[in-house]
């Protein structure tokens, strides 16, 4: 991402929290999230001026999104409360296609003039740049859908929690973790809701209503007499749920190895500061890893993180035809490749799937961000390599004439493209515990949680660490360890999975802020799993003297 | 929207702080208007106009603090908007750590908005893409680019009688150009205040240069080697290590600056050749001379002869510890010496050449250890000469090392608004190779 627009908001644990400032909108009282907005009357009547006006214009295509993005934050660290934010983002996005060359642009004057002078400039700027198009924009076709709407399956929406009871919250986990031997503690909360309206020429007028959810926190430990300091993150993934992602419910806890406590679709945010704050103090001490070979068993809420760098984001069909060149890179996973019909992307074990569907993910709409009803699909199945993530202008130049359904646009001020769906690894089928995973294990290392991560340009050698990590002897987990990453390379990588644990395990990763493109957008995806194994993984020790 | 002046901005910022009732009240404007164009597969693939614009109020009474925005600056708005505010203040729980608004202050004139930035049009910026497009098809070479031009203004003004204003205006170009049979790849970055300095022909130039030549690189061992690295490689990881320069989390314990119970202030860190300083007036990567909170920044010194000068203290922290607040830079510019990159090159018997790292990644904040790749453009000098490409490395190395392992130090340039000259470095730790191009 590009850091120079990005605003560090918050510490959290020793990393620093960079959020991008365009995700930030208009502060607003706590009150002011819970007004209903504009009517949906009125918005198609507004989205139909725009739609009209680039017909008039000469455009061949449009569309309108009128947005209107809700964010509450809650920073605090220890016992202080550092910033609670209120935020609302409104406007409108126009984009055209004149002369065969896509043209965008956004205002938040949402009224008939605004909206003509917005047209006509996305108008004008597709006419300037057609000069130098050589490929007429081929959109695939799409239902017209009609007047339709979707909303996030929600129990509890963030908005009509009380401030206080989340900022109690917050500071209780801070205490929880304080009493058990941290020496720092930063906690926040993001919540979103996305309020958006489609309507394009194609006939169709989309409302939708999404929300996101995502507790966190970094726990310090420090020994000043070492002049060493160890952070843990929290073990809670953001989801694509409401507040009652906060209910911390004893059915959805998992007894991990080493007395770690995961969470699937509840969070216990208070328990999970506990127990950070007795492992930063561990970490301090922990073992100096020995570098070499280890088979690594890679928990979910970490493993996540390396099917989004090695999975989702090679098999983005703008990346591996060239459209992302210049930023983020291209991909290993070429058409020639995808072609051949027996690339073994993984091991038999291995199925990939992309999901714009499933329930509590970040990913989840009915209606992606220009008007395809979005669906399910394989990306790799039996370990064979079987498709890509694709929008409406991309898919003819893979030979398929419907769109994937994964475009998206993080605000009404930017323009959609093509975004990385939930990717996911199918559990297997048979019934495996982790703890008999860890059994079947002479030598490895039991890694739970994000850590640092690095992946190429075209996303064929990685470096990842963690945030804790246990080492394995003769199937028992013997002790934490530190300074541990293991670098690999992607078809290697998944070509070495031999074992997955079973459905019983399966959970969600999420990437709040992920980023792509230029301008630089952010947009939130989930990567569910179960434990899995991967063999002979190359293991390197990260500890430097400075 | 337009740029305002100082006196438009003043005029809108006075009659909204007229209907403040709270204890301090500080109002701050800013708007701003950028275009930009994307291209990749060698043809035009999206581009975009964006404008904002917003009015920020701070309501104060004791030590809670509320905060209200606006995008419309009529009467009747900024009412709303302060009085919003302090509704906000009323209900915000304490802030233990508040430091009432600052008095007035003096500033340096800036030189930081160009008229020819914020004029440019449509029809330039598809002109800049054709001028990567056109060479690039001709030597059977792809483009991918991007160009991002910005214009905009902010100001200030709270009920202790601060006042301020600046104007700037920025461009960012990059472009990536890749040999059509995928074994080659090159790539430059621009950015400019001025427009007018830029060459949209010459850096196609290099770029597709680059790619040429790192055709069909071959794979050499990881280990310790010689790097040159170009501005653009050294760049991103000095301020990676700028972000370390935070007085209180040394304080705390939690930072590389930690020391001793202390800070590293006055410690000798890297080597003695190292200077770095920011400087708002520095004519190449001039910014605003005061921050968002009012405070002027001046011309400050971080390293100087390889020593901890200064580390940065916000206001609450610089009270707490009876010193002077010290504010984050806006800019870094890092001494140079007088060497081209070809006199680098020609003065090194075996190293290799490095265009940018990407991907980098914090590994052990305590070291600052950071990962990451080479890319675009990586070749082996055996003899003073470019012999051939190289396959890009996986790095693990800290800035730290790197400085103290310096070896030469050659012109500056400019590089996402700092100064960072080209650099010879001894040691350099590439731990694993990648078949990425």
């Amino acid at each position: 991402m590009e850091r120079r627009k990005f605003v560090q908001l918050t510490g959290l644990g020793a990393g620093a929290l960079f959020l991008p400032m365009q995700f930030m909108g208009s502060n607003i009282p706590v009150e002011a999230l819970l007004e209903p907005g504009m009517d949906i009357a009125i918005k198609k009547q507004l989205a139909d001026i725009a739609l009209n006006t680039a017909r008039s214009l000469g455009a061949t295509y449009a569309d309108a999104r009128i947005g209107r993005y809700l964010n509450q934050y809650v920073f605090t660290r220890e016992d202080k409360v550092q910033n609670v934010v209120n935020t609302e983002s409104f406007g409108i996005g126009v984009r055209v296609i004149a002369n065969g060359t896509w043209g965008f642009a956004s205002t938040n004057d949402v009224t008939e003039a605004g909206i003509k002078k917005a047209t006509d400039q996305a108008v004008a700027i597709a006419k300037a740049n057609s000069i130098i198009q050589k490929d007429p924009v081929k959109l695939a076709p799409v239902e017209a859908y009609g007047e339709v709407s979707w909303k996030t399956p929600i129990k509890k929406d963030f908005k009509e929690v009380p401030v206080s009871e989340k900022v109690e919250l917050l500071l209780s986990a801070n205490a929880a973790a304080m009493n058990n031997g941290a020496n720092f503690v930063n906690s926040a909360l993001f919540m979103v809701n996305e309020q958006k309206y489609f309507a394009s020429t194609d006939g169709s007028y989309i409302d939708q209503d999404i929300h996101r959810i995502w507790p966190t926190f970094g726990v310090t430990a420090i020994d000043r007499e070492a002049g060493k300091f160890k952070s843990r993150d929290a073990m809670s993934a953001p989801m694509g749920m409401g507040y009652e992602y906060m209910d911390g419910l004893e059915s959805e806890k998992l007894e991990g190895p080493a007395g770690l406590k995961l969470y699937r679709n509840s969070y216990d945010m208070v328990e999970d500061a506990t127990i950070a704050a007795k492992q930063a103090k561990e970490m301090l001490t922990a073992k100096s890893v020995e570098p070499g070979k280890y088979d690594l068993v890679l928990e979910p809420n970490h493993l996540g993180l390396t099917i989004h760098e090695s999975v989702g984001h090679p098999l983005e069909l703008d990346r591996v035809l060239g459209y992302e060149a210049n930023y983020a890179g291209t991909s290993f996973a070429t058409l020639d490749k995808w072609k051949s019909g027996d690339f073994k992307y993984g091991s038999d074990v291995v199925n990939l799937i992309a999901d714009k569907t499933q329930v509590g993910s970040l990913g989840a709409v009915g209606y992606d961000d220009e008007g395809v009803k979005t669906k399910q699909w394989d990306l790799v199945r039996n370990g064979i390599l079987t498709n890509y993530q694709a929008i409406r202008d991309q898919v003819n130049m893979i030979g398929q004439n419907e769109s994937h359904g994964c475009c998206y646009a993080q605000s009404w001020n930017d323009v959609q493209f093509q975004r990385m769906p939930n990717v996911s690894l199918e559990p297997g089928q048979d019934k495996y515990s982790v703890q008999e995973m860890i059994k079947d294990v002479k030598k490895g290392i039991y890694i739970a949680g994000r850590g640092s991560y690095s992946i190429d340009q075209q996303r064929y050698n990685f470096q990842f660490g963690g945030t804790v990590f246990y080492e394995i002897k003769d199937g028992e987990i013997v002790g934490m360890l530190d300074d541990v990453a293991y670098q690999s390379n992607t078809q290697e990588f998944w070509n070495s999975c031999v074992k997955i644990c079973d459905k019983d395990d399966y959970r969600m990763f999420g990437s709040f802020f992920d980023g792509k493109g230029q301008p630089s957008q952010v947009s939130a995806v989930s990567h569910g799993s179960s434990t899995a194994r991967f063999n002979d993984v190359n293991v390197i020790n990260t500890g430097r003297t400075v | 929207m337009a740029i305002y002046t100082k006196e438009e901005a003043r005029k809108i910022l006075e009659k909204a702080l007229s209907f403040s009732k709270a204890d301090a009240c500080e109002i701050n404007i800013g708007g701003s208007e950028s275009g930009n164009i994307r291209y990749a597969r060698n043809t035009v693939s999206t581009a975009g106009h964006q404008s904002n614009q917003t009015l920020a109020v701070t309501s104060s009474f004791g030590k809670k603090s509320g905060v209200a925005t606006i995008d419309e600056f009529d009467d009747a708005s900024l009412e709303k908007v302060v009085k919003r505010s302090e509704e906000l203040a009323q209900f915000a729980p304490e802030n233990p750590e508040f430091m009432a608004p600052l008095g007035p202050q003096t500033y340096d004139e800036s030189n930081s908005f160009i008229d020819a930035t914020a004029n440019i049009t449509p029809e330039f910026r598809a002109k800049v893409a054709a001028a990567s497009i056109e060479p690039a098809s001709a030597k059977d070479v792809t483009a991918a680019g991007f160009l991002n031009d910005t214009a905009g203004f902010s100001s200030m003004l709270n009920s202790n009688g601060l006042f301020a204003y600046n104007k700037s205006t920025n461009v960012d170009f990059t472009v990536t150009m890749r040999t059509n049979d995928g074994t080659g790849s090159g790539w430059v970055t621009r950015d400019f205040n001025d427009i007018s300095k830029f060459d949209s022909d010459r850096a196609a130039k290099i770029a597709i240069d680059k790619a040429v030549m790192s055709r069909e690189a071959k794979a050499i061992e990881p280990g310790k080697y010689t790097v040159i690295l170009e501005p653009a490689a050294a760049e991103e990881l000095l301020s990676n290590m700028a972000r370390s320069f935070n007085a209180r989390t040394a304080d705390e314990g939690r930072s590389f600056m930690s020391k001793d119970g202390g800070t590293k202030l006055g410690t000798k860190i890297v080597d003695e050749r190292v200077n770095i300083w920011s400087d708002p007036l520095n004519k190449e990567v001039p910014t605003s001379t005061w921050n968002g909170e009012g405070q002027a920044l001046k011309k400050t010194s971080w390293i100087e002869n390889g020593v901890v000068k200064n580390l940065a203290y916000d206001r609450y922290w610089a009270q707490q510890k009876g010193v002077d607040p010290v504010p984050f830079p806006s800019n870094f510019i890092m001494q140079g010496g007088s060497a081209s990159l070809e006199e680098l090159i020609k003065g090194t018997k075996k190293g290799i050449l490095v265009t940018r790292l990407w991907y980098i990644r914090s590994v052990d904040p305590q070291t600052l250890l950071y990962t990451g790749l080479t890319r675009d453009g990586t070749f082996y000098i055996e003899n003073g000469q470019l012999k051939y490409p190289v396959k890009n490395f996986r790095f693990n190395e800290s800035p730290i090392i790197m400085l103290n392992n310096l070896e030469e130090l050659g012109q500056q340039v400019r590089i996402n608004g700092n100064l960072v000259p080209y650099m010879k470095v001894r040691d350099f730790t590439f731990t694993s190779l990648s078949d990425a191009v």
